[in-house]
């Protein structure tokens, strides 16, 4: 299940989603240049006490009562760890959480970044009332997507249409795809 | 190529369909999305779903939940037809999923035989 990059960043997603989140931020950097892949996930939702934040990587924290176990961030500090890269948790009660991690581009350990339009497509879909902001900022590219300006065209018309969210997946891989490109060339 | 063009095309399309709903009303499909849902399947039905739905233009919406509470029939989908009727279909699958849309929401056939009601049968549990 946690193969590639974008499915661990679905588990940060629902996260924020869980916490209240009204703005989340995914922001991805995949420089070949300096050979490392940065993620950050910004959200607005109610943030950690310190003492959470500190210990929230650790997977036997979690405010679940369902299972004992909380796997996001463990699993995504694991990946980082793995692909010689950095993992880090910036959280401020009432304010909100930033988690970053890096990965090395050009490891063998390091999993594809997989179906990001996907995860985005079905984070969104799970609470229409949330904004989203994406970012794919390769070495001489950038793409930007935000959910305000989708709403502000659509006017009046749900987000949540099955063509609607569709058309958000395959905008998003097609402008991944698009800076990727011209980053080779 | 997707552009944002498409967007004001999709808004115009979507306003002339609920125009023309009868009563407004529509087809509501729900997938089960808490953790057991996701373990046991159901993203690649959701978005089987989603993509279908969006392909064929079927007059349907497509949400998400959380636990239905029953575990080990998941991945579930619940289907609420235009008069609020409502089916629960069990181990669902990407191809039962195309064929909920089909059967029911195409033609307005329950699949029984996918049902909640039809898989305790089976086990013996009515
Ligand atoms: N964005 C966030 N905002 C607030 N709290 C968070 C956030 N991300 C994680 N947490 C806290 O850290 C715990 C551990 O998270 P995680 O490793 O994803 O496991 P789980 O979600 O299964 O509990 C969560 O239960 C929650 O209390
Ligand atoms: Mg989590």
């Amino acid at each position: 299940m946690m193969e590639d990059i974008a499915m661990h960043i679905l588990e940060i997603l629902m996260n924020s989603i869980k916490a209240g989140a009204s703005l989340i931020i995914l922001r991805i950097t995949d420089s070949l240049d300096q050979d490392v892949i940065k993620i950050e996930i910004i959200d607005d939702g109610k943030g950690m006490s310190e003492e959470m934040a500190a210990k929230a990587a650790d997977p036997f924290t979690t405010s679940r009562t369902t299972r004992k176990i909380g796997l996001g961030l463990s699993f995504m500090k694991g990946l980082a760890e793995t692909c010689n890269g950095t993992f880090k948790i910036d959280s401020q009660l009432g304010v909100g959480t930033t988690v970053t991690a890096t990965v090395q581009k050009l490891n063998i350990d390091t999993p594809e970044l997989g179906d990001i339009g996907e995860i985005l497509m079905e984070s969104i879909q799970s609470n229409g009332d949330i904004d989203y902001e994406f970012d794919y900022i390769t070495d001489v590219n950038a793409f930007h997507f935000d959910t305000k300006m989708i709403r502000e065209t659509l006017d009046g018309v749900s987000l949540l249409l099955p063509e609607i969210l569709l058309w958000i997946k395959d905008y998003i891989n097609q402008g991944i795809e698009q800076a990727k490109e011209e980053d080779t060339q | 190529m997707k552009s944002l063009e498409d967007l004001k095309k999709m808004r115009e399309s979507a306003l002339k369909k609920v125009e023309m709903r009868e009563g407004g009303k529509t087809y509501r499909i729900v997938v089960g999305m808490a953790t057991c849902g996701i373990a046991a399947g159901a993203r690649p039905v959701l978005n089987r779903l989603v993509e279908e739905t969006a392909k064929n233009d079927y007059d349907c919406l497509v949400t998400q939940t959380g636990c239905i509470g029953m575990c080990t029939y998941e991945p579930i989908v619940e289907v609420y037809d235009k008069d609020g009727n409502h089916t629960t279909y069990v181990h669902v699958d990407p191809h039962r999923a195309v064929r909920i849309l089909q059967e029911h929401v195409g033609q307005g056939h329950v699949i029984e035989k996918f049902t909640v009601e039809a898989a305790r049968k089976a086990e013996g549990n009515v």
